[in-house]
């Protein structure tokens, strides 16, 4: 039982106001428990936040785009009426490049390959759709008795079943395979090859030869699919509004969400969670206390490893957390001139990877800790959709930049500045009188994002996406059920499965473990 | 058309996976009769003597995998083969440093205790953790996959197979076994080791002979090469066949002959012939057809689909995704006559580790950087070598005095971003190779009498492997087990009736391990409705 002091305590102690950390407790509040959100910042949203970064210039802090967050999650807590609507839905997307005009990547446009683009692009889907129930279901235990496990694997095998033979047979070979061959084998185009690895290795730690980045690409089509016909989508006000729609929608259904509330401990008593303790000394008591933050900073620094046992400690410690995402934020006293680009394409995000080959080379630098000397980049200009975001007249230019790693080689105090500069030329080659229009600058590296959203790594996904860190086994065996090895504590954040990119499954789902086991 | 008896199988290629086919199918009772393009058999199982007195591996060098059931149920110690087992192993450092590995277990503690002593602690758990899964696999290469689309009763029972086997590793080891298979070595050795040097000199066994580095998820369980070898309660299954590779293809021919088969050498298949679905028989390059109800092929799966039949007797999906298959060229060889055992100064005398396989890749760092020339199209320029001095524990190797050393290299492109292969592009790979060796061993240079130097290149015209990939086709997942070489197709069958695939393109791939010969020889006698004789 509860081992909080009577009166004062909540069902449910959600730490952290993230986007998975507020659907957790949206759903928690709506199932009728009593639900108090710490979040460590002065505002919510953490990596999913919208920041200012120049005085009067607003932009999303990580990712830009919202394209992964379930239909089903957005209709059970009334976002849209809870306030969220989209500057932009459908945007398309074009790939840069440096000697031939912008190229138009649309699988039902008509480009270059188009046949093949369309086919390649239906395959897929079809492919992905076989994953999109595991994003909202909590994964089972393997090798146990239990016939709930044994149902979700069988339910599983039917699913792939019913993919009919040829499609079965398509996804148990491309499953592992990577995205450089795939894409060999249906484009002869360099720079169609280039654009449509982007979204395999966005976010990962992997390039294009890397086994395994078919499956980061199935895994972002899944959840696309899931999120309905909507594609990429600009959410107004950005991404900071989507988690003001969920906290809205907690907020409405009972939950309590407190900032500037940073936990410095999770409390025990004899062997279970009984709340959480605030800096300043302030303890809550709850019976069930639900961490949105990174497994290692949950695991390890909030609770503590002696609380856990050896080999459990290990595979937390051994956890790859490392972020390889940059984030380049540019005010623009005017939009970018980028060459040859029809402005209509601006309302959608532009694209920096030519060809297989300089996708790989960016990567090849992380491996040894440099930053990439000719980065991949996805480039939107948030302002063009959504005016408010900037002074009138004045425009925002939002841009992921791959590779950055998070132990860069003589670290990032003496690397920020060079990779800034560097990330901006990148730019500048595709729009030659960017640099005049630059009123203000930012480059969020990973420490920075460590920092700021106190992610372990600054990762975005919390731990990397790569097969061997997934479903069955994310974040580490025995927590992959949203349940630490701690009676009453849980894990709800990207770290857990599906994973990251502002999809909310996973604060669902644990929302659904919790309200099942009783707490 | 000669009018000649007809045979009931052909097998192409009289590779040591041809030949395996071949001695199971004449102790079953079948006439057989395998066809090899070159002089000698073997493929890429011979001995050769291209120098003097000296006899070279000249392209697989060790004898780790081959099945010991294989070696039984042929008799192969009765027709001349003989495994003299060799110890260890050694990594050079840049330094001046050394790291060897000892079969003894105590010696080996101490030697890694000089690195780290947690990670003397750390190898324990890490050879019980490979053994476990080595254990689990094991049994898996000498089965047929199944299709795990089909519906049929044997499918079925062997997923069953597959999915009880799993089951009883337990839930812990469940979710260790699948986070080994999609790991990447580098990442996985990290999870037990601290020590650079310690790491290296594991993860060199799982990028041989592949077109991935020690990042690339899914080289984890390559790692298990290393272990496979050494488990198996047969002694000897690790070691060196005495008189080069050639002496297993040799056993193997005395075995197939004196079981009532024949082959014929310089005797090139030129097409695979078809008749209504079926195979009837081969023609080779001179002209001549001959006759027979089956043809194994032991030749790589683009070799025997695009090169060697006609695509109209093949579905175009099912040559499309031939096309697919991946096997690409990715090491090189050297095989070198040395006038005297060159000095190593890192290596102690007298050291036991001399006789094993001799690396200098430090760092897996280094490992990765020459997978990044191998990417851009260049040879490594510090290549990882796995080199080896035979003639040390086998004296027929070499003249009295004299060495021979074998020197496999990672990674070595078939195609050059340069331009084309020529001799002195061969012997400027060469030269790399040498001075990379010479870093450590200021004799060795001198000691050089010939070399031989072997591109993918080479290895494909002489071979017949396409790209001169070794394994027949990339170990990766979406090639492996059901996946390998085709989906739909990983039982050894083609769409062609009577047309098998016996080589290394099929399950369980490559390595001289004999066991897709075997599993291929048992799929033809259940389609005949007979079982192998004992």
């Amino acid at each position: 039982m509860s081992g909080g002091s009577p009166g004062s305590g909540y069902d449910c102690v959600v730490i952290g106001a993230g986007h998975n950390g507020l659907s957790c407790a949206a759903y928690l509040a709506r199932a009728g428990r009593s639900v108090l959100v710490v979040e460590a910042g002065e505002g919510i949203g953490g990596a999913a936040g919208t920041r200012e970064f120049a005085p009067g210039f607003r932009v999303s802090g990580c990712a830009h785009l919202l394209h992964s967050m379930p239909e089903e999650l957005r209709r059970d807590l009334a976002l849209e009426a809870h306030g969220l609507s989209a500057a932009a839905v459908s945007m398309p997307t074009t790939a840069l490049l440096d000697d031939a005009a912008p190229l138009a990547i649309d699988p039902a446009g008509g480009g270059i390959e188009a046949s093949a683009h369309a086919a390649y692009d239906a395959s897929m889907r079809r492919l992905a759709a076989a994953l999109v129930p595991a994003l909202l279901r909590t994964p089972p235990r393997l090798g146990t008795a239990n016939w709930s496990d044994r149902m979700e694997l069988l339910r599983f095998a039917l699913r792939l079943r019913r993919l009919g033979r040829r499609d079965m047979r398509e996804l148990l070979r491309i499953g592992a395979m990577n995205v450089f061959d795939l894409l060999h084998e249906h484009f002869e185009s360099q720079a169609l090859r280039g654009a449509l690895a982007f979204d395999a290795v966005l976010g990962s730690n992997l390039g294009p030869r890397s086994p395994g980045t078919v499956f980061t690409l199935l895994y972002r089509l899944a959840g696309q699919i899931a999120a309905g016909g909507s594609g990429l989508t600009q959410p107004r006000g950005g991404m900071g509004a989507v988690c003001d729609a969920l906290a809205a929608a907690a907020k409405a259904a009972g939950a309590v969400v407190r900032t500037s509330a940073p936990v410095v401990r999770i409390t025990v008593d004899g062997d279970r969670a009984t709340g959480v303790e605030l800096e300043g000394g302030e303890r809550i008591g709850a019976r069930a206390v639900v961490s949105s933050a990174d497994p290692q900073t949950t695991l390890l620094r909030l609770l503590g490893a002696g609380h856990l046992d050896a080999g459990f400690v290990r595979r937390v410690v051994r956890l790859r957390t490392r972020g390889l995402a940059a984030k380049l934020h540019l005010a623009l006293d005017r939009l970018p001139d980028f060459s040859g680009l029809d402005p209509q394409r601006l309302k959608g995000r532009l694209l920096i990877a030519p060809s297989l080959r300089y996708v790989e080379h960016a990567y090849d630098h992380a491996k040894y800790g440099e930053c990439s000397a000719a980065p991949i980049m996805e480039i939107t200009v948030p302002t063009v959709n959504d005016s408010t975001l900037a002074p009138p007249g004045r425009h925002v230019l939002s841009a992921i930049v791959q590779y950055a790693p998070y132990a860069l080689n003589g670290g990032w105090d003496a690397g920020r500045t060079g990779f800034t500069e560097l990330t901006i030329d990148t730019l500048v080659r595709h729009a030659p009188q960017l640099r005049r229009a630059i009123v203000a600058a930012e480059l969020l590296a990973p420490p920075d994002i460590e920092r700021e959203f106190r992610i372990t790594g600054g990762h975005w996904h919390h731990a990397d996406l790569a097969l061997d860190q997934f479903y069955f086994t994310r974040p580490v065996p025995g927590a992959s059920q949203y349940r630490a090895p701690l009676p009453g504590l849980f894990l709800c954040g990207a770290g857990c499965p599906p994973g990251g990119g502002v999809i909310g499954a996973a604060g669902r789902n644990a929302a659904r473990q919790i309200t099942r086991g009783g707490h | 058309m000669a009018a000649r008896r007809e045979h009931d199988a052909i097998i192409v290629g009289a590779g040591h996976n041809g030949l395996v086919a071949a001695c199971y199918l004449a102790r079953a009772g079948l006439d057989v009769l395998v066809l090899e393009r070159n002089a000698y058999v073997g493929g890429a199982a011979v001995s050769r003597r291209l120098y003097g007195e000296f006899t070279y591996s000249n392209c697989s060098y060790v004898c780790s995998l081959l099945r010991p059931e294989i070696m039984r149920a042929l008799e192969l110690p009765k027709f001349g083969l003989q495994i003299i087992p060799y110890e260890g192993g050694c990594t050079m450092m840049r330094d001046g440093g050394h790291l060897a590995l000892y079969d003894n277990h105590d010696a080996l503690r101490r030697e890694i205790s000089r690195y780290s002593k947690r990670d003397a602690e750390a190898y324990e758990r890490y050879s019980r953790d490979v053994i476990r899964q080595c254990k689990f696999i094991r049994p898996l290469l000498l089965r047929e996959p199944p299709d795990p689309t089909s519906c049929k009763p044997r499918d079925i029972g062997e997923m069953l197979f597959l999915a009880r086997r799993f089951h009883g590793l337990g839930e812990a080891r469940m979710y260790d076994t699948l986070r080994f298979w999609t790991m990447s070595a580098a990442d996985f050795l990290d999870e037990y080791f601290e020590s650079e040097i310690v790491k290296a000199h594991l993860a060199g066994s799982s990028i041989i002979g592949t077109a991935l580095g020690p990042r690339s998820p899914g080289t984890a369980y390559v790692l298990l090469h290393h272990y496979m070898g050494d488990i198996d309660d047969t002694a000897g299954a690790w070691g060196f066949a005495r008189g080069g590779m050639g002496a297993v293809s040799d056993a193997l021919a005395a075995s197939l002959l004196a079981s009532g088969g024949s082959i014929r050498a310089d005797a090139q298949v030129a097409r695979i012939l078809v008749r209504g679905g079926r195979t009837r028989g081969v023609a080779l390059a001179n002209g001549e057809q001959i006759t027979a109800r089956l043809v194994l092929s032991n030749m790589d799966v683009r070799r025997t689909f695009l090169e060697s039949m006609d695509p109209a007797d093949l579905p175009e999906d099912f040559l499309r995704q031939v096309r697919h298959f991946k096997i690409r060229g990715s090491s090189g060889k050297l095989n070198i006559a040395l006038d005297g055992l060159p000095d190593f100064p890192a290596i102690p005398r007298g050291s036991p580790c001399l006789r094993g396989d001799l690396h200098v890749t430090d760092t897996i760092e280094m490992m990765e950087r020459a997978y990044d020339d191998w990417k851009d199209g260049r040879w490594s320029r510090a290549p990882y070598i796995d080199m080896l001095i035979p003639s040390q524990i086998d004296p027929t190797m070499a003249p009295h005095g004299k060495h021979y050393m074998s020197v496999f290299v990672q990674y070595c492109p078939y195609e050059l971003a340069q331009g084309p292969w020529n001799d002195a592009r061969r012997k400027a790979f060469g030269d790399t190779v040498i001075e990379t060796i010479a870093r450590h061993s200021p004799d060795f240079e001198r000691l050089i009498l010939h070399a031989e130097i072997r591109t993918p290149r080479d290895i494909e015209n002489e071979v017949g492997l396409t790209e001169g990939n070794i394994f027949q086709g990339e170990l990766t997942m979406d090639q492996l087990l059901f996946n390998r070489p085709i989906p739909g197709y990983a039982q050894y069958r083609t769409p062609v009736r009577g047309v098998y695939l016996c080589g290394a393109s099929a399950h369980p791939g490559g390595g001289v391990m004999g066991a897709p010969g075997a599993n291929a020889a048992h799929a033809v006698l259940r389609d005949l409705g007979r079982s192998a004789a004992a």
